[in-house]
């Protein structure tokens, strides 16, 4: 069949072309011809896509698919998020290879912004981390405020495990070691997994320790019986999460989707937009994993106040120098 | 099979094959002056070709995700995070082992047979070809391993494709990072589909050997 | 009898060797001509030179009476073919191996297996067609090569000690195929098989060295030598 299928194709070539083609080089061409195809195919999103750069901690919770599901639904844009450290994250958005940031993050966020590598900065969300570890509690650090619990497990010779990973979630950890006034690198109840948020609690797990988490990764692990921890502090000043969105500014990297990042902040910010993120968890978990906050940042409530004292930048969550022409979003 | 899998297994097959064939487009006639012809620093370029053969997936990823990022030499074709960054990527890790492999299947061809093509009525050109076909069982199996380790990578999946769902997850990725996502069991299903694949290739690749 | 091919004057050098040394031959049309000689003296080189493989390093060549180029030599080499001293195979089966020339002529199909069987017939190797040819015996090898070669009826046939690693029976088999090409293909076989050269030239070739010292009818090189070293030659002293 194959054969017959050639030579009709040397025939209809011998009548287009007016000349013979030797078979060898039909094969040949049409080697070329499928790979060009193939090869061209998947460069098909290069140009009209939005990148999403964000951290591994953030996207490993499901959030950002749920949220992408609902943004394609409306409008028909696919989103393209990579997720890999924060540092990793922001330094995507430096490259240009990125077109939105996502991240959690606010010290590292201002010396982006403060550098003009991003611009336009939205907060969306808040949760807290909470610290996890064995139902039995053998330090006792049960509803203590964090930074006495955590002295509390340095004294006790229980095991915590940090991610040291440098994650958002890591960094975290060590404002709190150092607001505690303690260095537990080195120390031998102090382990470093070097690794994502879910092993790092399965260690925690394995080994009866004490953990720093966020909870849509802990609720997560917890229901689907892969771990077996208890919630022993759930909230805090010190244990608040804030998460931004960033555009990567347009002056530095031509190429970035700027419109479209815009777009996508104006929609995270929308009224569907913060719903969309409150709804994530509710159906399996029966919590929100997300607070939304931009409701929440025009009110006085204590954990605005929080909020503005820890991820605010000169008192804004985004200097006006920043917003790079976008002020209908700060009103 | 879930969809989950189905896509990620397809995508992996896709870019990789395509992979394959790209990298053939260049390393066929590479090997045929490489494994026919005689000519000085022959055996300069044949070792530099099997010292390649050891480079790090991910040394390879990352010099080629400075070139394909906006701000690197040929960010202005956009190909970061798309499945083509990834079948560029693994067209030039394989290239050493098809180079490496054909070549040699080519130079085990019975050095006669050119002279024989040419007395049965065969052009140089026909008679290199000849010997080419002859060569055709070591071929298969160049092929072969050059797909399996285009098809078993990480590095270059990672840094060039980004892992992003629906259009550069491949199995490798998935496996790599759908644990810490929670995604056990997929991640569990691409490893046996990623290890019957490689075994089954494997396995018809070496009936062909050594004939 | 018209001149087939001519070689005039033609040396061989390779590998810092010369193998061939100013040769003067015509192969003339339709003959069997043996080119008998011991081992090293150049028989090989000189039928490659004949099937036009190698190239002369001087001297010219003419084919049917034109002069023979790099530009033509594609071109008569398609109308020779040679057959080399142990049998070289394609990693095919037999059909395969005697096809690969027909095919290369543009032949199809139909076509190619009726030549193809025809040929086997004529080495009496019928419906051996889709065995691995690798796998054959060496006398079945040999019988293959040589049905290869028929099978393109060519004008001038070349064989490369056709029956040096034969029995007997496939030897004589071999020879009355020789016997039966005489007059419509011109066939020049090398051998130093001096009894062989005997019974089935219709011309002698006595190559030493590199050069052709006598080239006669069988009866003027075997049984009327005309000098000394022709009579040492026959006698088979040099081999």
């Amino acid at each position: 069949m194959i054969v017959n299928l050639i030579k009709f194709i040397k025939l209809m070539c011998l009548r287009l072309l007016g000349f013979q083609v030797k078979k060898s080089a039909l094969v040949a061409i049409s080697l070329i011809v499928v790979v060009s195809l193939s090869v061209s195919l998947g460069a098909f999103r290069g140009q009209n896509r939005l990148i999403v750069s964000t951290t591994t901690s953030l996207y490993d919770t499901g959030l950002l698919d749920f949220i992408a599901e609902r943004y394609f639904q409306l409008y028909h844009i696919k989103l393209d998020f990579i997720a890999a450290g924060t540092g990793q994250a922001l330094e995507h958005a430096r490259r240009g290879d990125a077109d939105v940031v996502l991240t959690h993050s606010p010290s590292l966020e201002r010396q982006f912004l403060t550098e003009r590598v991003v611009g336009v900065r939205k907060i969306i969300a808040y949760n807290f981390f909470i610290i996890v570890g064995p139902g039995e509690d053998p330090a006792g650090i049960r509803g203590l405020p964090p930074v006495r619990a955590l002295t509390k497990i340095a004294t006790s010779g229980v095991t915590w495990i940090s991610r040291g990973d440098n994650s958002g979630t890591h960094l975290k950890e060590k404002s709190l070691w150092e607001k505690a006034g303690i260095r537990p690198a080195g120390q031998a109840w102090y382990i470093e997994s070097g690794t994502g948020m879910g092993p790092t609690l399965q260690i925690a797990n394995e080994k009866g320790a004490y953990t720093l988490t966020d909870t849509g990764t802990y609720l997560k692990y917890q229901k689907e019986g892969l771990i077996n921890l208890a919630p022993l502090i759930e909230s805090g000043e010190d244990l608040l999460n804030v998460y931004s969105v960033m555009a990567v500014n347009p002056e530095e990297n031509r190429q970035v989707n700027f419109s479209g990042a815009v777009a996508f902040i104006a929609f995270l910010t929308s009224e569907e937009g913060q719903k969309t993120i409150e709804d994530f968890g509710k159906e399996e978990f029966g919590v929100s994993l997300f607070n939304p906050a931009v409701q929440l940042l025009r009110t006085d409530s204590a954990v605005a106040e929080w909020i503005r004292d820890y991820a605010f930048i000169e008192n804004s969550e985004c200097p006006p120098e920043y917003r790079l022409g976008q002020e209908g979003l700060y009103q | 099979m879930s969809e989950q899998l189905l896509d990620i297994v397809l995508r992996s097959l896709w870019i990789s094959g395509t992979a394959l064939l790209l990298s053939l487009l260049w390393s066929l006639p590479l090997a045929l002056i490489l494994g026919l012809r005689r000519f000085r620093g022959r055996n300069t370029i044949i070792s530099f070709f099997n010292a390649m053969l050891g480079v790090p997936t991910v040394a390879l990823g990352l010099f080629l995700y400075l070139l394909f990022s906006r701000r690197g030499a040929l960010g202005a074709f956009s190909l970061l995070y798309t499945p083509t960054a990834i079948m560029i990527g693994q067209a030039i890790l394989i290239t050493p082992i098809l180079i490496s492999l054909l070549t040699s299947a080519i130079e085990a061809v019975d050095p006669r047979i050119r002279d024989l093509a040419r007395t049965l009525g065969a052009s140089e050109r026909q008679a290199s070809l000849t010997i080419l076909r002859e060569a055709r069982k070591g071929s298969i199996l160049a092929g072969v391993s050059a797909f399996n380790r285009a098809i078993a990578e990480l590095g270059i999946a990672l840094m060039l494709g980004g892992n992003i769902e629906g259009l550069t997850r491949v199995m490798t990725t998935q496996i790599a990072l759908g644990v810490n996502r929670g995604e056990i069991i997929l991640s569990l299903e691409a490893t046996l589909v990623l290890l019957a694949i490689v075994f089954t290739l494997t396995l018809i690749a070496n009936r062909f050997r050594g004939d | 009898m018209a001149v087939h091919m001519k070689l005039h004057r033609v040396t061989r050098r390779y590998d810092g060797i010369t193998a061939l040394s100013e040769v003067d031959l015509e192969v003339k049309n339709g003959e069997v001509l043996t080119i008998i000689g011991p081992n090293g003296a150049g028989k090989t080189t000189l039928l490659r030179i004949l099937a036009l493989l190698d190239e002369p390093s001087s001297g010219e060549i003419s084919y049917r009476g034109q002069r023979v180029d790099r530009s033509s030599v594609q071109e008569y080499r398609k109308r020779i073919t040679m057959v080399f001293q142990r049998p070289v195979l394609f990693n095919d089966t037999v059909f395969e191996n005697i096809a690969y020339g027909l095919r290369l002529r543009g032949l199809e199909g139909e076509e190619v297996a009726q030549r193809v069987n025809d040929a086997l017939s004529s080495v009496m190797l019928d419906g051996f067609g889709s065995r691995p040819a690798k796998k054959l015996s060496g006398g079945e090898q040999q019988r293959v090569v040589l049905a290869r070669a028929l099978a393109l009826e060519p004008e001038l046939l070349l064989l490369d000690e056709p029956t040096a690693n034969l029995d007997p029976t496939n030897a004589h088999i071999v020879e009355r195929i020789i016997k039966n090409l005489r007059g419509r293909t011109t066939v020049v076989v090398a051998t130093h098989n001096i009894f062989q050269a005997r019974r089935l030239s219709d011309r002698v070739g006595c190559l030493l060295n590199g050069k052709i010292i006598d080239i006669d009818r069988p009866r003027n090189i075997f049984i009327k030598p005309k000098n000394e070293i022709i009579r040492k030659f026959a006698r088979g002293e040099f081999f």
